[in-house]
């Protein structure tokens, strides 16, 4: 369990608070995907864990040694910025060398280490040029290969695919894991974009004011969200959010969503008459024929290539998103319809304070980090 | 391309001419002057046919000059070395200090720092007369009236608040994160500050570097007041051509241009270096 271990990690500027008690784990040889919206404080906290910002409080601890007040250059940890922070004044050859000749490596190893990686990441043919005479998808590979070149134990990736065309990227989300894999470090990768989260991560980590709001698999996440706004960062098209308040009768505890009652399910005993939010992901949603179904109107549809979205209007007037899978039949524009729910798949949030009303005897591994 | 027309064109051209004219004329005449004895320089209407002689120029670099008062006798070589040696002494000194204390500016937010640095700038805001008498009877207490150093030491005056706000600024453009990025891969701050900061900053060093070698070139009233006639610079050392017996024009001029001769060729060969390598290629903006 010697990886990286954040404790209670705090930071702040003039009255902002950037990182407010954050605590995480990273076993040994594992990567942890940490994922939040802009602004949540992810780039703050790699910068704590590199040495480049003293956090107010918290320590950093790096295989079992307390590294909280050491210089950056005494962590042994290897960095890829967003931005990509090349060495404007250096060749791709040098930047990517500069950690080999910081350790006074010989001549050769520098050389065979460069060369080593640059093929590795497909960059060989640009060594010899300046950062700004190479393109983004480029200037990503060589920073990466400055953060790996050396093999550090630890390796904090910051959004690194953030700023490289479509194409690269999903070359790279389909790369970057073996590549990182085989190096046995330990990682942390930083990503706002959710579905790079859920394809790298064993673990990931949503990072939200500063806060980790919740810790977990990707299916933790996904399915199990701990809160309304986790919900919402997750899954796209966005999860439908419709207000509600849980009644019990003689059948049981339900909803009612355009006079139509939708059973929840055991284990809502204490959402009973509280104002809550209904969290359905258009996948959750089906047109179907049976008349028990919620009556719709279709106002649009849009077709992507591995699936349909349509936006629906219920009879009091929410829209909602259903989504199906491409090619199969759906009704068209304006036409009404039925639409039923996969109640098994549906998230109640309590309304007051965002978070996700868990079912009694629900099996899963959900934990939120405090 | 926006083209112009040919009207337009010719406008500008004149307009161009123009300028020119208004800055480039007296540096022209002056280097004509300078060529010329007090004679042909005061004839009215003044012409710019003349009988070239290099009588102005011996006489600058011999220092000695006959006038119809008699042998007058100077020491324009020694106040040009003078000038350099000040100059060049009081910038790399300003050097020297400001760049390390511009880098703590830009990069450390430490308590007290911005009213420092502006302390630092305010040394440019007030009169040199105004610290002139206090200093002048200081010096003579220490020792250091009419020295090279204590010359030196109030040239930071003029160069050491330039060089340190123009050099901050260049430091404060670099990137935190590439300096962040070489401290992480496995450097010492000092390595970064030499092989990151320095470099990246180099243009805008050279171009503080040359502003205040100017300056400093150009003062006149410490030099004037703080030293004897050994240690003056040729802005001070021209003034022994105002004789009793009148002025020497000629001299004068002979003495301007060999006085901007090295700061004019200092600027046109640090230009290139003002004007290159700004584009820091390798961050996104």
């Amino acid at each position: 369990m010697n990886g990286i271990v954040l404790e209670n990690l705090s930071k702040s500027y003039k009255s902002e608070t950037v990182l407010d008690g954050v605590s995480l784990t990273v076993p040994e040889g594992r990567m942890l995907v940490l994922f939040g919206p802009s602004g949540a404080g992810k780039t703050v906290l790699l910068r704590c864990i590199a040495g480049a910002v003293d956090p107010d409080a918290g320590k950093v601890v790096l295989g079992g040694v307390d590294v909280t007040g050491f210089e950056p250059e005494d962590r042994g940890v290897g960095m890829a910025f967003q931005n990509f922070a090349l060495f404007p004044h250096m060749t791709a050859e040098e930047n990517i060398a500069s950690p080999l000749k910081a350790r006074r490596s010989t001549k050769t190893i520098v050389r065979q280490g460069v060369d080593a990686v640059a093929r590795l990441l497909k960059i060989d043919h640009v060594l010899s040029h300046p950062p700004k005479a190479l393109s983004n998808g480029q200037k990503q590979r060589t920073s990466l290969a400055r953060a790996l070149v050396a093999q550090p134990h630890y390796l904090l990736l910051d959004d690194p695919l953030r700023n490289v065309d479509a194409k690269l990227r999903y070359e790279m989300r389909l790369e970057l894991p073996r590549l990182l894999a085989d190096q046995g470090a330990t990682v942390i990768y930083v990503t706002q974009d959710y579905k790079e989260a859920m394809a790298f991560g064993d673990q990931i980590a949503v990072l939200d004011g500063g806060r980790i709001v919740q810790a977990g698999t990707p299916e933790d996440i996904y399915l199990r969200p701990a809160t309304i706004g986790i919900s919402e960062l997750f899954g796209d098209p966005t999860i439908n959010l419709l207000d509600v308040v849980p009644e019990r009768d003689e059948r049981g505890i339900y909803i009612t969503l355009s006079d139509q009652r939708i059973p929840l399910g055991d284990g809502y005993d204490a959402a009973v008459g509280k104002p809550c939010t209904l969290g359905l992901r258009p996948e959750a949603l089906a047109f179907t024929d049976l008349e028990t179904g919620i009556p719709v109107v279709i106002e649009a549809e849009t077709p992507f290539n591995e699936k349909t979205v349509t936006l629906a209007l219920t009879k009091r007037g929410r829209e909602v998103l259903v989504s199906r899978p491409a090619g199969m039949p759906g009704p068209a524009e304006g036409e009404s319809a039925f639409v039923s729910v996969n109640w098994r798949a549906l998230l109640l949030f309590d309304r007051q304070n965002g978070q996700r009303i868990v079912p009694e005897g629900e099996s899963g591994r959900t934990e939120a980090a405090a | 391309m926006i083209t112009i027309s040919p009207i337009e064109r010719i406008l500008r051209g004149i307009a161009i001419t123009l300028v020119i004219l208004f800055f480039m004329f007296p540096i022209f005449w002056i280097f004509l002057m300078s060529f010329q004895t007090n004679e042909t320089i005061l004839r009215v209407p003044p012409s710019i046919v003349f009988e070239p002689t290099m009588s102005n120029y011996s006489a600058l670099i011999t220092g000695k000059l006959e006038t119809n008062a008699g042998l007058l006798e100077f020491e324009f070589m020694r106040n040009l070395w003078n000038s350099f040696f000040l100059s060049v002494s009081s910038v790399a000194v300003g050097l020297l200090l400001g760049v390390p204390a511009a880098y703590a500016f830009a990069r450390l937010k430490f308590r007290g720092s911005e009213d420092i640095a502006f302390t630092l700038l305010s040394f440019r805001f007030a009169p040199p007369l105004l610290v002139l008498l206090p200093l002048t009877i200081y010096f003579q207490q220490i020792g250091l009236a009419n020295t090279y150093v204590g010359l030196i030491w109030v040239y930071q005056l003029i160069v050491l608040p330039l060089i340190l706000w123009i050099v901050r600024g260049y430091f404060e453009d670099i990137p935190a994160d590439v300096e962040h990025a070489y401290r992480i891969a496995g450097h010492s701050w000092a390595a970064t500050f030499r092989k990151i900061a320095l470099p990246l900053a180099g243009p805008g060093i050279a171009a503080a570097g040359l502003l205040a070698f100017i300056f400093a070139w150009n003062n006149f009233i410490f030099a004037l007041v703080l030293a004897s006639a050994d240690k003056q610079p040729v802005t001070v050392g021209a003034l022994a051509f105002v004789t009793a017996s009148g002025i020497q024009y000629g001299q004068i001029a002979a003495a301007i241009v060999l006085s901007i001769t090295p700061t004019l060729l200092l600027a046109l060969y640090a230009q290139r270096y003002l004007v290159e390598g700004l584009s820091l290629g390798a961050v996104k903006g």
